[in-house]
């Protein structure tokens, strides 16, 4: 018999994917999905975690770590990226920018039918929208593509975002 | 009695005889009287818009560059909109962060709107309560001129809240300084020449 699929990222492969991809603050906001990525950041030896009060402080500190030489990975879940909006616009849009990749936790993600939650409904037509490049992690072995986005980030110069599949199984509980 | 306040050129200018290598943030009110004072155009940020974010950003500049310091001038207007960064910069404990507030009790970038709390809210308490290691007001240019230096130098995070002038006519919508974003571009290609160790020009 074969397993069913699993259709989300685990925080032990996530954190060594940005271990690998030379990842050295994470700004975050956790969210109940990722809060084991938030226990294994903590008191990480190689990243910093910063912690934020509200997620539109996320892309402006990530701004000033790339201002001086850091590789930054904020991270917020989509319901942050909305309210996010205009760090978005004003650091991450502009003609002139900085390389940056952002990590938005795509809650309400299925994995097959249709997405009822409007936090998951809105995500990628606002990313098409603002034209930010984004790829979908759904899974640890998708993980290689956080690389592809901080590639793409620094040979255009602007904003990348990964959405970050969180666990559907544990979505479901909640009654999203 | 009319308040005591301080002009906001003549804060900009004290900033500016003290910063040293300091990288500065200028938001809002305080952008055109700091490009008047300053000569180290290339460690400024001219920063408008985005909600109140200076702060934040600050934050971001101080954790990547630790060995020099950050100021920003904020104003209160700004600081409302953001004031969840207090606590995120307390938690943080930059040392080398200072957050200097332009306490005008307007909106001066829309026509001069009074913020809510003008003349009442306190932002020394809020960042006292946040965990700022030094906290400082003032409201007269003697304790200005006397206090600034010991402010910048404090291992911060440090705060000061000044009581200004609001600046007559506001702020017009576009101005010929450069963008925020110009500005975050040229002062990441300085950093990246100024702070590189001593004997690394070899390696190229």
């Amino acid at each position: 018999m074969t397993a069913a699929p699993r259709h989300f990222v685990t925080p032990r492969a996530l954190v060594e994917a940005l271990v690998g991809n030379g990842v050295t603050h994470v700004p975050y906001l956790p969210d109940s999905e990722h809060a084991a990525t938030y226990d294994l950041l903590k008191d990480h030896p190689s990243i910093r975690l910063v912690r934020i009060a509200r997620e539109g402080e996320a892309l402006a500190i990530a701004a000033g770590l790339v201002a001086g030489g850091k590789r930054p990975l904020p991270m917020i879940q989509n319901t942050g990226f909305f309210e996010s909006g205009d760090s978005i616009r004003g650091f991450g849009l502009a003609k002139e920018a900085l390389p940056m990749v952002i990590a938005i936790g795509y809650r309400g993600w299925v994995a097959e039918g249709e997405m009822r939650d409007t936090a998951a409904v809105y995500t990628e037509p606002i990313l098409k929208a603002w034209g930010i490049p984004y790829r979908t992690i759904a899974a640890d072995s998708d993980l290689y593509l956080l690389a592809r986005a901080f590639e793409e980030a620094e040979r255009t110069q602007r904003l990348n975002a990964v959405l970050l599949v969180e666990d559907e199984h544990y979505a479901s509980t909640q009654g999203r | 009695m009319t308040a005591a306040m301080i002009d906001v050129d003549e804060l900009c200018r004290e900033v500016a005889k003290h910063r040293g290598e300091a990288i500065v943030i200028a938001c809002q009110t305080a952008r055109r009287a700091w490009h008047r004072a300053s000569s180290r155009p290339e460690l400024d940020v001219h920063f408008r818009g985005v909600m109140g974010k200076g702060s934040s950003l600050a934050l971001g500049l101080a954790l990547a560059v630790p060995d020099r310091q950050v100021i920003v001038l904020d104003g209160d207007g700004s600081l409302l909109m953001n004031l969840g960064s207090l606590a995120s910069i307390a938690d943080a404990a930059p040392g080398n962060l200072c957050l200097i507030a332009l306490e005008n009790g307007v909106y001066a970038g829309t026509g001069g709107q009074k913020v809510p709390g003008a003349g009442t809210v306190s932002f020394a308490g809020f960042a006292r309560a946040a965990g700022f290691r030094a906290v400082a007001s003032f409201d007269r240019p003697e304790e200005l001129r006397q206090a600034i230096e010991p402010l910048l130098r404090a291992t911060g995070p440090a705060f000061a809240t000044v009581k200004t002038a609001p600046v007559p006519g506001g702020e017009e919508v576009q101005d010929e300084l450069p963008s925020m974003q110009r500005c975050l571009v040229a002062l990441r290609g300085y950093l990246s020449r100024a702070d590189r160790p001593l004997g690394d020009d070899r390696k190229l």
